[in-house]
């Protein structure tokens, strides 16, 4: 699999093809250019992982919310205005010590969009597609994510409509932060599970 | 299908690659094409699972070596065709467009968020009653269609319990064929030793959402 030509460099017919697949459905009345740039903006600019990250922070540090968000996600997020495609059904994962949570789609690229915007390359590739189910924890090491033997990995695979969000531990050292402070430590691949939460210090450096 | 989309499980398929500060799009056909695959949806023409099994269908090979956008391209097209809504003719530009009718006009500008917002529905309110509760012992069938079903191929002939049921679902099988079966639709949780024999870890566990026709019961006392 060589990345550079699936990251972004296609062959000049696919750019083509796409020109032409798009005057052709304007000619036709099918849709429309003005609607499409309206979806490009929502999803590059609207609707991302600050979503997943201010409702992360906010169960953990209200507990009344995170209560909600464990027993239904989808009300949970509307809270906040979050709701629809590809988040129609959200159920939320908690991480704790003992168990960590991950989520993945073998078969195709199905991800939590209200929360998390548009799934990254690598979520939608070959190799962690078929890896994750069968070696988590190597995949989760790739990440630089170490967990003690002892953890209990869950891998949810996401065959149906139902989108996972996962919430992942708070890190330590973050008592007395802000809401908002606390969101800035939820990447975005913490909210699928690869990774942990930032610390301060690593939100510092960067 | 036995398609090459199924990946789970799969080896050779080298380190996964995240990419440092990704943007949400790698260049303008990539907006193109991730926006016109939505806004087809709004016209009525084919459901969610018309859509992947199109994707699915892609020739192997191509799809190995193509990005996800290049997937979705070929599936946009191959589906609309399928529909007779375009022509590979028309897209080459050796035909002109003929004219075509939706179920539902092309979607507005301003109506793209409230429609975003919405999403779609694939709870249904009557259908199958369901064969299994939570806690029960179950065995996924080892079942090779050549249509479109959800049921990953590594998760076929094993048993698992359910942890979940999340209450009547329209089927994907039947959904991919126009028609829509509604069923229960339960999350299933496998050991990770059951699926990858002892290839699998100890303690852990993978969950997969399946619907009660990919099931059959297991007899404890056996």
């Amino acid at each position: 699999m060589t990345s550079k030509h699936k990251h972004g460099d296609p062959l000049p017919e696919t750019v083509l093809r796409v020109k032409s697949l798009e005057s052709l459905l304007i000619e036709k009345g099918l849709v429309e250019a003005d609607a499409l740039d309206a979806l490009i903006d929502r999803y590059e600019n609207k609707v991302g992982p600050k979503n997943g990250a201010k409702v992360v922070a906010r169960a953990w540090v209200d507990a009344d919310f995170r209560k909600r968000l464990l027993a239904d996600a989808t009300l949970a997020v509307a809270e906040f205005g979050y709701s629809g495609a590809q988040g129609e059904e959200l159920i939320a994962l908690e991480n704790t010590d003992d168990v960590h949570n991950v989520v993945v789609c073998t078969l195709c690229s199905c991800y939590p969009w209200p929360v998390l915007g548009l799934p990254p390359v690598w979520y939608k590739s070959e190799p962690y597609r078929a890896r994750v189910v069968r070696e988590p924890r190597k995949v989760l090491e790739e990440f630089g994510t170490s967990l003690p033997e002892s953890t209990e990995i869950r891998v949810w695979d996401s065959t149906a409509e139902t989108r996972y969000l996962v919430v992942p531990k708070r890190p330590v050292g973050t008592e007395g932060m802000s809401e908002e402070e606390l969101a800035d430590l939820v990447n975005r691949d913490s909210m699928i599970g690869t990774r942990l939460a930032d610390t301060p210090a690593m939100v510092k450096e960067a | 299908m036995d398609g090459v989309h199924d990946l789970g499980g799969m080896h050779g398929m080298g380190p996964v690659e995240p990419e440092e500060n990704e943007p949400v799009f790698h260049a303008d056909w990539e907006k193109r094409m991730f926006a016109m695959n939505n806004a087809i949806t709004a016209i009525g023409v084919r459901n969610i699972d018309e859509s992947r099994h199109a994707r699915e269908r892609m020739n192997p090979g191509a799809y190995l070596t193509s990005s996800y956008y290049e997937i979705w391209l070929d599936g946009l097209v191959r589906v609309l065709c399928e529909k007779g809504l375009i022509s590979e003719a028309e897209l080459s530009g050796d035909v002109a467009p003929r004219p075509v009718s939706s179920p539902k006009p092309a979607l507005k500008a301003a109506d793209v968020d409230a429609l975003m917002d919405k999403g779609g529905n694939y709870v249904a309110e009557k259908g199958k009653p369901p064969r299994f509760r939570v806690g029960s012992k179950v065995r996924t069938r080892n079942i090779h269609p050549s249509g479109h079903t959800r049921l990953p191929r590594y998760a076929r002939g094993h048993v698992g319990e359910i942890v979940a049921d999340y209450g009547l679902h329209v089927f994907p099988d039947a959904s991919a064929e126009g028609k829509s079966d509604p069923q229960p639709l339960y999350n299933v949780r496998f050991a990770s030793t059951e699926l990858w024999g002892p290839d699998g870890t100890e303690g852990d566990f993978i969950y997969i959402d399946l619907w009660d026709d990919y099931l059959e019961a297991v007899d404890d006392a056996a």
